[in-house]
């Protein structure tokens, strides 16, 4: 087994073919061992791990904090909204005191895109980026991937179609670079306001018409509106979108093909999907936060193994 | 580099038999025993006895797994090299089972004490034995040792024991490498 060429996961753009290829390979191991009576192996147990939530999230946080348990490693847990960050404290501040408590790793998800790269120009401990802003959220485009290959057999030459809300996703760039370094072909399809423009140079395709974009794809990730981030309206109504964007089982049932349906969560049922596609057969979302938990696993044990001694 | 050949073709044959024997001495028609090769080198000696003891013996109903320990080890971290995983293979549940550990080359015995450690994440069995085919003496570093073993080899620290199997290798056949 060779090592990964990159010593923090910033983001998808910073890895090879190859380094997808250890991780998934890894990940497989680990899923074997998520499914044991036993679900736990002691590799991590001299390492410390920090997670550092400067942003709100359930799922993401849960499943690095089951990883690095699973793993033995020490866990240490921190949200900005119960931190001294509300006092004034400036993240490389935050940081360096944490580190100071001897911390091997941090697991880190911040609003400002660029602040895991920020951060690693500071400080000697691996960082795995969480989501930065609208930037990167390379885990969740790593565990998409996954699953892809898990159902379909494989990523290369299928046809992929990322759903909603582009603008503010940093699911989408993420997974428009995974699935792009797999040889997978990649459409964006949502209102043209929540398209970024000349996205079309990241050799995508660009889609206005749900219709069609289904009518191509052999999967379908769906994203969620990210009303938060929205400071002005994008378009007329919620209404309007789940009539234009939704996706339904008449919809899905009109297409001459059956096509796999994923969601990074949290899911706006009766928005951007409705609940019986949710909870359909053709829908993977639940082996994603599955998987997600291997291929973090798998994300950690490889950048610990090059932490020295 | 040079090599010297241990055991060839024959010798390893008869020593898998004489193995065999031993193990159906002392576990009978193995209802209550499972066999485990420990991964990635013991798999071969494990499959090559599971499958005497079926097609020679005439015993039925062997249970046989592969287990990897990589993530057991405890050298993580420490050696130049990347720890290579392989793949665990035990589809049954080793509660008051007799478990039967089986390995090509025994030397310090760490790969043995991971392997304690990992197999308790499939249950708790009643007793753990130990087969190698080689067992080289006196480079222990843990108080281990094989309650059956096809041959014991003194060899010194840069030396190396290399097991062939015909399935891999082409033949079935022992070397003590010297670097």
């Amino acid at each position: 087994m060779s090592e990964l060429s990159v010593n923090h996961l910033l983001g998808i753009k910073y890895l090879n073919q190859q380094d997808i290829q250890l991780i998934f390979e890894t990940a497989d191991h680990f899923k074997e061992v998520i499914n044991r009576p036993i679900k736990k192996v002691p590799s991590l147990r001299d390492i410390t791990i920090a997670n550092l939530f400067f942003e709100n999230s359930t799922r993401t946080k849960l499943s690095f904090e089951l990883a690095e348990k699973r793993l033995s490693a020490d866990v240490i847990n921190f949200s900005a909204s119960q931190s001294s960050v509300k006092k004034g404290e400036t993240l490389i501040d935050t940081v360096n005191n944490i580190l100071s408590m001897k911390v091997d790793m941090v697991v880190m998800r911040h609003p400002s895109p660029g602040a895991g790269v920020f951060l690693s120009k500071h400080i000697d401990a691996s960082i795995i980026n969480a989501g930065d802003g609208a930037h990167e959220h390379p885990t969740q485009a790593l565990l998409d991937s996954y699953s892809i290959r898990e159902r379909l057999g494989e990523v290369k030459g299928k046809n992929v179609v990322i759903v909603g809300d582009i603008l503010h996703s940093r699911v989408a760039l993420s997974n428009i670079f995974a699935l792009q370094l797999q040889g997978a072909n990649v459409m964006v399809c949502g209102p043209k306001t929540l398209i970024p423009k000349y996205i079309d140079k990241l050799g995508v395709k660009v889609e206005t018409n749900l219709r069609q974009a289904l009518n191509w794809c052999d999967v379908a990730n769906v994203l969620r509106v990210q009303n938060e981030r929205m400071e002005i309206n994008y378009f007329p109504s919620t209404r309007e979108y789940t009539q234009q964007f939704g996706i339904n089982s008449a919809l899905l049932d009109s297409l001459d093909k059956e096509i796999t349906i994923m969601h990074p969560g949290p899911i706006n049922r009766g928005v951007e999907i409705t609940s019986d596609v949710a909870d359909s057969e053709q829908a993977i979302i639940l082996n994603q936060v599955e998987n997600g938990v291997a291929i973090r696993m798998a994300v950690i044990y490889l950048l610990a193994s090059k932490i020295k001694n | 580099m040079s090599q010297k050949v241990l055991l060839n073709a024959k010798e390893v044959n008869i020593i898998l038999h004489r193995l065999t024997c031993q193990l159906i001495e002392n576990h009978n028609d193995f209802t209550n025993t499972v066999l485990i090769g420990i991964q990635p080198r013991g798999k071969y000696l494990a499959n090559r006895i599971a499958q005497m003891l079926k097609t020679e013996y005439k015993i039925k109903n062997i249970q046989l797994g592969h287990l990897d320990i990589t993530f057991f080890r405890d050298d993580f971290r420490r050696g130049e090299k990347p720890l290579e995983a392989s793949t665990t293979d035990i589809n049954f549940i080793i509660e008051h089972k007799k478990v039967v550990f089986i390995d090509d080359v025994l030397y310090t015995g760490r790969s043995i004490r991971a392997a304690l450690t990992a197999i308790q994440s499939f249950g708790r069995p009643n007793e753990i034995e130990l087969l190698t085919l080689i067992d080289r003496r006196f480079s222990r570093h843990l108080p281990i040792q094989p309650d059956y073993r096809g041959r014991q080899v003194d060899a010194i620290n840069n030396e190396k024991v290399k097991v062939n199997w015909k399935e891999n290798e082409g033949e079935d056949s022992v070397y003590l490498i010297n670097n």
